[in-house]
């Protein structure tokens, strides 16, 4: 047994660490937050030149990078790219995203359709013919930055071009500025099939939510982080506030929280790389224990700060915000502790 | 990376759980439940099986009589233990804590001494610290120890001490030096507790059990060489022995945890009193597959703090996280069986739930969050120690 990673995972991670924090300190965060394309589109080919994109990094290296992008809140497709649609690109796209010139996301939802990933393909109303397609996917993570974007029919996986046909993306005002959502409405829109099947949509899945709590543990260690630095400073009534166990005590039980979803999440992360049998149920796990463990710790940290914690001008909403579009993602704690006991109680 | 037992650890393992298999039998291995309290003679007689088939002491140095085994060993060992539901060595407190101590602090003729009886589980070893002004503020602590000669005179209590009634000797916390600052007049003794003027009274437990006592010290003298590091070290040492207790004691009690959780399913999948089954009730699904996530998430926590015990030899202070939320979350799991078990809960011997077992689980887990530091402590801990916060006194 070996819970560690190995020196040049760690390696990875320092290098990621060094570039995040010079690139994109919490100010430029905000900027690029609050702007209208919600990102600085140099990113993508930096990513590339790192090595981010490249296809032949594995699932922990993929779960460090979404940590540490996690920490710093990145403003890039890369988790809708890479963790979301890694395993069902074809060829071009590989090679397209490895070059740093395409970006991809899955477009998987519709309204009175399904909503998850695991049922997309049922009751679709999106359907393909003579290499076109047509339907409305709603609910598309990183759409506004997104070149490609691989839609799920009733009979497949289409690839559409969306840089090329920009008429079918309608973006919608997400509260996580970071990471929006927009509408794909397709209507004999230009459509490729893609090798990979439904049944690939498993286990793009299983990755999605393996990476996503790597992500939201960085999301918890940098709501904990912020709030142990504010409580070491801030005083009242001639004391620092973190002397008072009111304070401290929800800063140890973040710490808690954030050690267990680290372990969670790493498991899943293991499992997933290793086609492990408990894939399915260490992933479950980590969302349940990263998902909810990533919400609780921002808004211990939110309290913790006292009334500039829920201001828009600190950094902190920004996370809560990440730590909620985590957890609702793929469904909610609920549900996959219900998918762990149908297995434990089977 | 990789959760993954190696080639040799998958040995050990299968070795581990033949060998208790046969040694502990059929009729045990098919046993409905498991017992409730201790059975001393039981637990003796297994602590020689264990050692004589070389598993105890399986990650200490060998020169001190240990296997020199890597740490993942003994969490094989435990999980193993615990699926069988092994019962537990007669000398906890001495293998988790005492025997640390002593390979840390202790002089080559301490260690010749009391190591190897100690695995052996011949001597067996309580912990003397806790004094009824004194719990949490162990640094606080009164019992006197005056240099007479060559022996120390102590005169004092000490309370809630476990296992005292069957121990052997004793670590044990005294002032030496009453006009040092505090934590600096303490020091730390190894007590003989058949010696003369040592009176050990049982205390009665909330489950029933007389399984922790107060011990009395009445001019008690104590060899000057039955020392622990040097006067006034005391804090020192006790600190080490509270960094083993809270984190090695992260994996048994995670290894038992899980014997809890397959305990808990069984019930939840009979019928209740009202007839039904429990397991069907969606909100005791979500329940207990949350207990699961929490019983996962120690398990690989505590792996992961294997990394920097194996480096250098101590558990970090994050030990205490495990303690902590094991603690929190056995009293989670033995009140949802209260719970399942309705009215019948209060019959805790013959024609009780299991004959009981769960009236004391239940009510044994309450201690948990008391003993080897309370949660609050703990907290303090974690913030002060782990996260850098200031002291809150
Ligand atoms: C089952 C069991 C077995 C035990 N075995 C042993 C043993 O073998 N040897 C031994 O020496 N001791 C043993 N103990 C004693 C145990 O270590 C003490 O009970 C414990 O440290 C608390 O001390 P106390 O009982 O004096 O309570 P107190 O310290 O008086 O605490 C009372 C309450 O005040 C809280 N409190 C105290 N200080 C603070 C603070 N600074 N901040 C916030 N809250 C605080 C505590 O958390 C607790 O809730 C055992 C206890 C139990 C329950």
């Amino acid at each position: 047994m070996d819970f560690a990673f190995s020196d040049e995972q760690e390696l990875l991670r320092a290098s990621a660490k060094d570039y995040l924090a010079d690139r994109f300190p919490a100010a430029r965060i905000v900027e690029l937050a609050d702007s209208d394309a919600g990102w600085d589109s140099n990113t993508w080919k930096e990513l590339a030149d790192l090595g981010w994109l490249d296809p032949e990094l594995g699932a922990l290296e993929h779960a460090v990078l979404a940590e540490e992008s996690g920490y710093t809140l990145l403003p890039a497709p890369w988790w809708s790219t890479i963790g979301l649609c890694g395993a069902l690109l074809d060829s071009e796209l590989r090679d397209g995203v490895a070059a740093g010139e395409r970006r991809v996301s899955l477009a998987w939802a519709e309204t009175d359709g399904p909503s998850s990933i695991s049922g997309a393909a049922n009751d679709s109303a999106t359907s393909a013919e003579h290499g076109t397609i047509t339907g409305t996917k709603v609910q598309v993570p990183d759409l506004g930055l997104a070149t490609d974007v691989i839609v799920v029919a009733n009979d497949g996986l289409y690839a559409v071009d969306v840089a090329a046909n920009p008429e079918t993306v309608i973006m919608r005002s997400t509260i996580d500025r970071t990471r929006r959502l927009g509408e794909l409405v397709l209507s004999g829109t230009p459509a490729r099939k893609l090798d990979a099947g439904l049944d690939a949509l498993a286990t793009a899945r299983r990755n999605a939510l393996a990476l996503l709590a790597c992500e939201s543990v960085g999301v918890a260690q940098r709501a904990l982080d912020e709030a142990a630095s504010y409580t070491k400073e801030r005083q009242q009534f001639g004391r620092i506030i973190g002397t008072y166990q009111g304070v401290s005590h929800r800063v140890s039980n973040t710490f808690v929280a954030l050690q267990l979803a680290r372990s969670m999440a790493y498991w899943a992360a293991w499992a997933v790389s290793a086609g492990s049998d408990d894939a399915e149920a260490a992933v479950s796990g980590a969302k349940v224990s990263a998902g909810e463990g990533a919400v609780f710790a921002c808004e211990q940290s939110i309290q913790a700060h006292g009334g500039i914690g829920f201001t828009w001008e600190h950094i902190l909403h920004r996370y809560y915000k990440r730590a909620q579009w985590n957890n609702g993602f793929e469904g909610s704690g609920r549900q996959h502790r219900a998918a762990i006991a149908d297995k434990i109680l089977a | 990376m990789d959760f993954r037992d190696t080639a040799d650890e998958a040995e050990f393992r299968g070795t581990l759980r033949r060998w208790l298999e046969t040694t502990l039998g059929p009729d045990w291995v098919s046993r409905p439940t498991f017992g409730g309290g201790f059975n001393e003679a039981e637990s003796k007689a297994w602590s020689k099986q264990l050692y004589d088939a070389g598993y105890v002491g399986l990650t200490w140095p060998k020169e001190y009589g240990g296997g020199g085994a890597p740490h993942t060993y003994q969490g094989i060992f435990l999980e193993e233990s615990a699926r069988i539901g092994a019962p537990a060595h007669v000398g906890g407190i001495g293998l988790g804590m005492a025997g640390p101590t002593i390979i840390a602090w202790g002089t080559d003729e301490q260690k010749k001494r009391y190591l190897a009886p100690l695995l052996s589980g011949e001597e067996v070893w309580c912990q003397g610290f806790s004094e009824p002004g004194s719990g949490s503020d162990m640094g606080a602590a009164k019992t006197r120890a005056v240099l007479d000669g060559d022996e120390w005179v102590v005169n004092g209590q000490k309370v809630w001490s476990s296992w005292a009634h069957i121990a052997d000797w004793c670590i044990l916390v005294v002032r030496t030096d009453p006009d040092a600052e505090k934590h600096r007049g303490l020091s730390y003794l190894l007590v003989d507790m058949h010696s003369p003027g040592v009176e050990v009274r049982p205390l009665k437990q909330i489950t029933g059990d007389p399984e922790f006592n107060e011990i009395f010290f009445t001019d008690v003298r104590v060899p000057r060489e039955s020392m622990l590091g040097q006067p006034g070290e005391g804090w020192n040492v006790a600190m080490t022995t509270l960094l083993h207790e809270r984190g090695t004691l992260g994996f048994s009690l995670t290894a038992g945890l899980e014997q809890s959780l397959n305990q808990i399913i069984k019930l939840a999948k009979q019928p209740g009193p009202d007839g039904q089954i429990a397991a069907d009730d969606p909100v005791v699904r979500d329940q207990i597959a949350q207990l699961w996530v929490d019983l996962q998430a120690l398990r690989f926590t505590n792996y992961r703090s294997l990394t920097a015990l194996q480096k250098t030899g101590v558990p970090g202070p994050e030990g205490s996280v495990a303690k902590l939320h094991w603690s929190e979350t056995n009293q989670r799991l033995t009140s949802l069986a209260q719970q399942l078990n309705g009215l019948a809960h209060q019959l805790d011997a013959e024609g009780g739930v299991w004959d009981g077992y769960w009236a004391y689980q239940q009510l044994r887990s309450r201690g948990n969050t008391i003993e080897a530091g309370t949660s609050e402590i703990l907290r303090n801990i974690i913030a002060e120690r782990v996260v850098g916060l200031p002291k809150s006194r």
